[in-house]
């Protein structure tokens, strides 16, 4: 999303849940460094929060035992960590050129015209937010969403209509 | 009629194919016995011999890599599967991984005895989610069974096979990016020498290759090299899965032995260009290959000699197709605007040449540019390539080249005229 040098407090300490927990220490055994932990574990505080923050990053690094400035280094460089809070829905929108071709930017143009949203945006309710992203592998089935993980292929304006109707 | 072939994609139209107990009725892990039962050399002959190039963009060929692993060294040896399947136009890997993930194990499993590796690591696009639990959910299954694991065959080898996330980078498909992430850094690709097969993974030796590269092995130790190099041609043997995007009626994954016409390809496959259009170019190998006009399509076939003979690349065999209806000008800029957001970074004349690149792309779609912005958008493509680390910033200026080159008339037409002298227009900026 929009800018992603800037890391957001939430005043609160971070911590894995169990089941987080658990699946670090799993992980940790499949490498022979610690520190190729940094994205598995970022991964892991993106699944319990939706998000990273700045405190996670802290977290991460002394889970690891590295400094905060190189889990930071990688959670800005990676595109798909969202460093501030994502809507309920987070919709991803593929850009790239065969859903280009097929007819992406009626899908973009229907979210800025009905929903007043616009990529790097959410909605006021933080229902919906927008993001567009590069191709999705999914070019033969274009123009395609991922909405939360899910992938929604061939997909129209009346298509998306539907869908978002199906949200609560 | 053109026939699909069935290597790769014999079990994707089986239901539930990607459970351990559907796969194996239908074949799967057959090859185990005579896998532990061969010398390790002798598979990486077998390779050798079936012409097996990779599948991941270069074609190289597989044995012969396999090949330049140094021998004797106390080190471990790791295989890095590349998943990362994120170049435009491209989508093929994803069916491997999600319709019949167990006939990529059992590649990983072939590999790793040839090149007497024990831990493999399959590098996947973070957005991949529901195909990722699939292949966890094989690797899993595959486990259990002691198919992969502690003790493996007759042998008793062992076999640990680890998934790890990207997290939305293209630049981490390429090899030695894609080793820095595994290794928790940023995917900023290294300079070579050293090769990975050299000095890879945690500095041992490494070998990469592409997910179809690794799921063609258990067909050629089932059915010998000889019978591989049945399908395709000479010089590009065996079947590749074609994905075929853009504008044709039946947009898809086909698996097809190489040499075919490209044309007759997209007609009697895809079902030819949609909506009674005319073709106005065709992108053969993802978005990095320069484009073909429909001239240079028609006699170009789908394999990697025609297609240099034609100036582009096979690429991944992922087909974009090109209606008439197409602004040029217009998929410049949605190019290279990709490959700007792609770049590492760490290179300035891909960091900034593909960012200036993509403003004066976006200049003359705006109607605002002139003649000069035209050329020196031209000249940039020179003068990139070939001056960084890796290739992302080539893979950008080439088919920019490609379009501006053959379609110049459409860039012309959106210029607007030169002022008369620099003179006069640097005089009316100060004004
Ligand atoms: C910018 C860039 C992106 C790449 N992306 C991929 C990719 O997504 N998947 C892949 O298999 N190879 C990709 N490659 C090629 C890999 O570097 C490497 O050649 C390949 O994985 C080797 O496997 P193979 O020999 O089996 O083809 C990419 C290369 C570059 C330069
Ligand atoms: S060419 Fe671009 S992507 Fe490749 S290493 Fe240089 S800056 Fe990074
Ligand atoms: S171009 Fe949109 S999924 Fe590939």
């Amino acid at each position: 999303m929009s800018d992603r040098s800037k890391l957001i407090a939430t005043g609160k300490p971070f911590k894995f849940d169990k089941k987080r927990d658990t699946e670090f220490e799993q992980l940790v055994k499949r490498y022979p460094s610690r520190e190729s932990m940094v994205l598995p574990a970022l991964w892991l505080v993106q699944e319990q929060e939706s998000w990273v923050c700045q405190e996670a990053i802290g977290y991460i690094a002394d889970r690891i035992g590295t400094f905060a400035s190189k889990v930071y280094e990688v959670a800005t460089f990676y595109s798909m960590f969202n460093l501030h809070p994502v809507g309920k829905y987070h919709i991803c929108v593929c850009r790239t050129l065969s859903c280009w071709l097929r007819g992406k930017q009626d899908i973009v143009n229907y979210f800025r015209d009905e929903l007043n949203l616009t990529p790097g945006k959410a909605t006021e309710d933080k229902k919906f937010s927008l993001e567009e992203v590069e191709c999705l592998g999914h070019c033969g089935s274009a123009p395609v969403l991922q909405i939360n993980g899910e992938f929604y292929e061939n997909m129209d304006v009346d298509k998306v209509k539907k869908l978002l109707a199906t949200f609560k | 009629m053109m026939q699909e072939a069935k290597i790769l994609s014999a079990k994707f139209a089986i239901k539930n194919s990607n459970k351990l107990t559907v796969a194996k009725k239908h074949g799967a892990y057959q090859t185990l016995d005579k896998l532990f039962s061969s010398k390790q050399g002798d598979v990486i002959e077998i390779v050798k011999n079936s012409g097996l190039r990779g599948r991941g963009g270069a074609g190289f060929p597989t044995g012969m890599k396999w090949s330049f692993l140094p021998k004797g060294l106390d080190k471990p040896v790791y295989l890095a599967v590349n998943a990362d399947e994120s170049e435009p136009g491209t989508f093929k890997d994803r069916y491997i991984l999600a319709q019949d993930p167990h006939l990529l194990i059992e590649g990983i499993i072939i590999a790793c005895y040839a090149i007497n590796s024990h831990d493999a690591y399959i590098y996947i696009r973070g957005e991949y989610t529901t195909q990722r639990t699939i292949l966890q959910n094989a690797i899993d299954e595959a486990c259990k069974a002691g198919l992969i694991g502690e003790k493996v065959g007759k042998q008793n080898y062992r076999i640990n096979i680890t998934i790890h996330r990207g997290a939305g980078a293209y630049i981490c498909g390429e090899e030695t990016a894609l080793l820095e992430s595994i290794e928790g850094k940023k995917g900023q690709p290294r300079s070579k020498p050293p090769f990975p097969a050299v000095e890879g993974l945690y500095a041992c030796p490494t070998i990469i290759n592409n997910v179809q590269s690794i799921a063609s092995l258990p067909w050629i130790i089932q059915n010998g090299a000889m019978a591989y190099k049945r399908y395709g041609i000479e010089s590009a043997t065996g079947t590749h899965l074609f994905g075929i995007s853009g504008h044709v009626e039946k947009p898809g994954v086909y698996e097809l032995p190489f040499g075919l016409p490209l044309l007759d390809v997209i007609n009697e496959m895809a079902g030819g260009v949609w909506k009674g259009r005319k073709l106005k170019g065709v992108i053969p190998g993802g978005s990095s290959c320069p484009v073909l006009t429909p001239e240079e399509a028609a006699t170009a076939t789908l394999d990697y000699a025609s297609m240099a003979e034609h100036k582009t690349m096979f690429g991944s065999g992922g087909i974009v197709v090109l209606d008439e209806t197409v602004s040029m000008p217009e998929l410049a800029v949605n190019l290279t605007q990709f490959y700007h957001h792609e770049s590492c970074g760490q290179c300035t004349p891909c960091r900034e040449g593909l960012g200036w690149m993509e403003k004066i792309l976006k200049k003359i779609v705006a109607g605002e540019a002139t003649m000069r912005d035209l050329n020196l958008v031209r000249e940039l493509c020179d003068n990139i390539e070939g001056k960084t680390v890796c290739v992302l910033a080539a893979a950008c200026t080439m088919p920019i080249r490609a379009l501006l080159d053959k379609y110049r008339d459409e860039f012309e037409a959106l210029l607007k005229p030169e002022p008369t002298d620099a003179v006069t227009e640097a005089s009316a900026e100060q004004e």
